[in-house]
């Protein structure tokens, strides 16, 4: 079997993981009632209010800049600089005619995307000097915590590889990935770096559905962020708790 | 007088390195059959507690979605690490909030994840967190999920909102569903259930107590304040913590609500069926059991015939009051719905300061200058007011109209950012001093701050349990154990009795200043 084929099968199966992994937590998280109203005070009282601290949170990462700005300034540079490749490596994935052609290859999409890079590494090298320096950190961190910011700090190294030092032919790149949106496996450039880039990608997606990286949708669940407090003037109740009534009697 | 040495206080809170298994030794009292059976709990550890463990842990995620999203959620990125006071006074690493819900999380990996149990499988569970539950971990949980007060600080400052109360209580849930119950906690709540509050202070009692309290006031004003209670028909039911009964500073500010609803012409009435705000159902993460005490408050209202509800100075009683007390009691259609339900005194004496109706001679207190302690529960839990961060402005609000010298602490340990006393979720106990006085450390080196610089001389508190817990390590730390105070203390204090001696020396003074300027 030829590493393309091999290669596609993986990505098929990784694709599988992950999705179905991460939508049966979003299932499992959205069936989960949350019987108590517990945002954390000061809280919006109104659904507008809560759109707007969700976003503050989710874009802007108000709660850790409030804690700590270093694990900030490290953890928002990664993530920021993650959205903007991701947003690169569209060109990769989307047909030449697609209306968002012209979009993902504008050029300031590509460089923003490119010397995002280094501050992913920037930022990833932070957390990974935390995590082994702060006492506090080491403490609370396992095997696996060091070895996912060293997974992404794999992709992104070999991922600037070839950005900067060693192209490779990223037209039959290109062929092959939409060939996979199709069913259609075309051969992959047979280059080592990107073959290393992409087997940890594939990693990244197979673990991302049973690790702490679902912080990314668990976050749009988190009672404490995303409820209203209006628990004077609105009854809630879950469905299991509304069960319990049946023990009150008229009037009581 | 105790066997640990009381932290020395630095000039604002140094994140101490840790050193491990500092806190391992202390361990709350166990309950013992005969408070763990009459709340529906199993006496003592049941034989297959193990998997018991597992089902309740199961149980508990299929019902509450903070504990499944923050079983998930932590990266462990360390934001937490140096939030907690039982951290930065104990430098017992453990008591670092990820850490301590690491303690639970690592069995929900090890049993409920596939990295868990591929790893667990290969014998190298803790490659991923993950750990095999036993006996040790269970003395683990018991110990720790007894030094965390629920207080939320972590929450604040936790980039998904995790809530490390929700995992204290889950945990202390699934402890007590296996026969492992915390003795203090358990034996209160059995008192409530059965008496009606947490003292187990019967009927008669109460009525001797309140009818004390009305002498000594008519003796000190001139005026007859009265302490009504199960009084049918009376507008307003006043639900209080019952430390409110007795201890000092508490019953001043019992003596200042009765002389705010006495002012304001109210008519109003304690109940003694109903005679406890604190709702320990919450400390122990037990639904069933708050709900229960919770219907209590529904079933005086109804008895009595009332139209609202106010609660008095108490912290985690107004986190359930304003944020769980419909939910578990409601709906109730039955009361007026002009007024908030249910309400806060301070919410009610700011109403009546906003009206002008209460007359304050400040300088009552002038021989105190006041810094304001907010409550955990009040400040991160709940809410005043129908606007954000009233729970917070509110309270000061009302200390200020009744006080000429007030200073707030340093920034970062107030508001949501406020430190807990140390004493409470469950904590408020003989057997825990030890951790009680370590978790003050911080509040305790704010509160040093602004006596040293601003010449503060005492601490303001809407909270039965910091009320309790100042007054006892006030002392380890050399201040005095009387620096606490009630905020209605001071309102007490402060205000003027329509036809108290205070009340006839102003109106004199008014006319003498009249007389002047003609």
């Amino acid at each position: 079997m030829s590493a393309s084929v091999v290669y596609a099968l993986a990505f098929y199966a990784a694709t599988a993981i992950l999705v179905i992994g991460v939508v049966r937590k979003i299932v499992q998280y959205a069936k989960t009632p949350a019987p108590l109203k517990i945002p954390t005070m000061p809280a919006p009282v109104t659904q507008g209010g809560v759109v707007v601290r969700m976003a503050s949170e989710v874009v802007l990462f108000n709660s850790l800049f409030k804690s700590n700005k270093w694990i900030w300034i490290f953890g928002w540079m990664f993530h920021l600089s993650l959205l903007l490749a991701f947003i690169r490596h569209l060109r990769y994935v989307i047909s030449p005619d697609s209306f968002l052609m012209p979009i993902v290859g504008f050029e300031m999409v590509q460089a923003f995307g490119k010397y995002a890079g280094f501050a992913m590494l920037i930022g990833l090298a932070g957390l990974l000097a935390r995590r082994i320096v702060v006492d506090r950190v080491r403490y609370i961190s396992s095997p696996s915590d060091y070895l996912m910011l060293i997974l992404i700090l794999g992709i992104a190294a070999t991922g600037m590889m070839m950005s900067f030092v060693n192209h490779v032919d990223i037209v039959m790149l290109k062929e092959f990935m939409l060939g996979l949106l199709v069913f259609n496996i075309q051969p992959l450039p047979s280059d080592i770096v990107l073959l290393v880039h992409l087997t940890l990608v594939i990693v990244l997606m197979v673990i991302f559905p049973v690790s702490k990286l679902l912080h990314a949708p668990g976050v749009f669940f988190s009672p404490t962020r995303n409820q209203v407090d209006n628990s004077r003037t609105k009854r809630h109740l879950a469905p299991w708790a509304a069960e319990l009534e049946a023990d009150r009697k008229p009037g009581e | 007088m105790a066997d640990f040495e009381t932290p020395e206080l630095q000039e604002y809170t140094v994140v101490p390195k840790l050193e491990e298994g500092t806190m391992a030794h202390v361990k709350s009292f166990t309950a013992k059959p005969k408070f763990q059976e009459p709340l529906g709990f199993p006496g003592e550890l049941v034989d297959n507690w193990e998997e018991a463990v597992l089902t309740k842990m199961d149980d508990l995620r299929t019902r509450y979605r903070g504990f499944q999203v923050f079983l998930d959620s932590c990266v462990k990125c360390g934001a937490c690490t140096d939030k907690c006071h039982y951290y930065l006074g104990t430098k017992d690493p453990k008591n670092m909030p990820v850490a301590r819900q690491d303690l639970l999380r690592k069995v929900y990996r090890r049993y409920r994840t596939f990295a868990g149990k591929f790893f667990g499988a290969l014998g190298i569970p803790g490659f991923v967190g993950a750990a095999d539950l036993d006996k040790e971990v269970l003395d683990d949980w018991y110990s720790y999920f007894h030094q965390c007060s629920q207080c939320r600080r972590c929450s604040v400052f936790c980039p998904y909102g995790i809530d490390t109360a929700e995992i204290s209580m889950a945990a202390r849930e699934i402890m007590d569903s296996v026969g492992v119950g915390q003795k203090y906690c358990n034996e209160i709540i059995g008192k409530a259930q059965t008496i009606g509050n947490n003292l187990g202070l019967p009927q008669p009692a109460l009525v001797d107590t309140l009818e004390g309290l009305e002498e000594e006031v008519e003796e000190d004003t001139g005026v007859a304040v009265k302490f009504p209670i199960d009084q049918k028909g009376a507008d307003i039911l006043l639900v209080t913590p019952s430390a409110d009964f007795f201890a000092e500073p508490h019953v001043d500010g019992l003596i200042g609500y009765a002389k705010v609803f006495h002012e304001a012409g109210a008519s109003w009435t304690m109940s003694s069926h109903a005679s406890e705000a604190a709702n320990f159902g919450m400390f122990i993460g037990s639904y069933d059991n708050m709900r229960k005490l919770s219907l209590r408050i529904r079933k005086a209202a109804l008895d009595l015939g009332v139209k609202r509800i106010v609660f008095g100075e108490c912290g985690h009683a107004w986190r359930v009051a304003y944020s769980f007390l419909n939910t578990l009691a409601g709906p109730f259609d039955f009361l007026d719905q002009n007024y908030p339900i249910p309400q806060h005194i301070c919410e009610y004496t700011h109403d009546l300061i906003e009206k002008d109706v209460l007359k304050f001679d400040k300088s009552e207190n002038d021989h105190m200058t006041l810094t304001f302690h907010d409550s955990c529960n009040v400040a991160r839990a709940s809410n005043m007011g129908d606007k954000p961060g009233g729970q917070i402005d509110i309270p000061r609000a009302v200390i200020k109209a009744a006080c000429n010298n007030y200073v707030d602490m340093p920034v970062d340990t107030i508001g949501e950012s406020t430190f807990c006393c140390g004493g409470g979720g469950g904590l408020l106990t003989d057997d825990l001093m030890e951790i009680r006085v370590k978790g003050a450390q911080p509040r305790m080196e704010a509160y040093k701050s602004v006596v040293d610089n601003h010449g503060v001389t005492n601490l303001a508190a809407i909270c039965a349990i910091c009320k309790a817990q100042f007054t006892k390590v006030l002392p380890y730390y050399n201040f005095g154990m009387t620096d606490i105070v009630s905020v209605h203390q001071l309102v007490g204090d402060a205000l003027i009795l329509t036809g108290s001696e205070d009340d006839v020396e102003a109106a004199n003074s008014d006319d003498n200043n009249e007389n002047e300027s003609e």
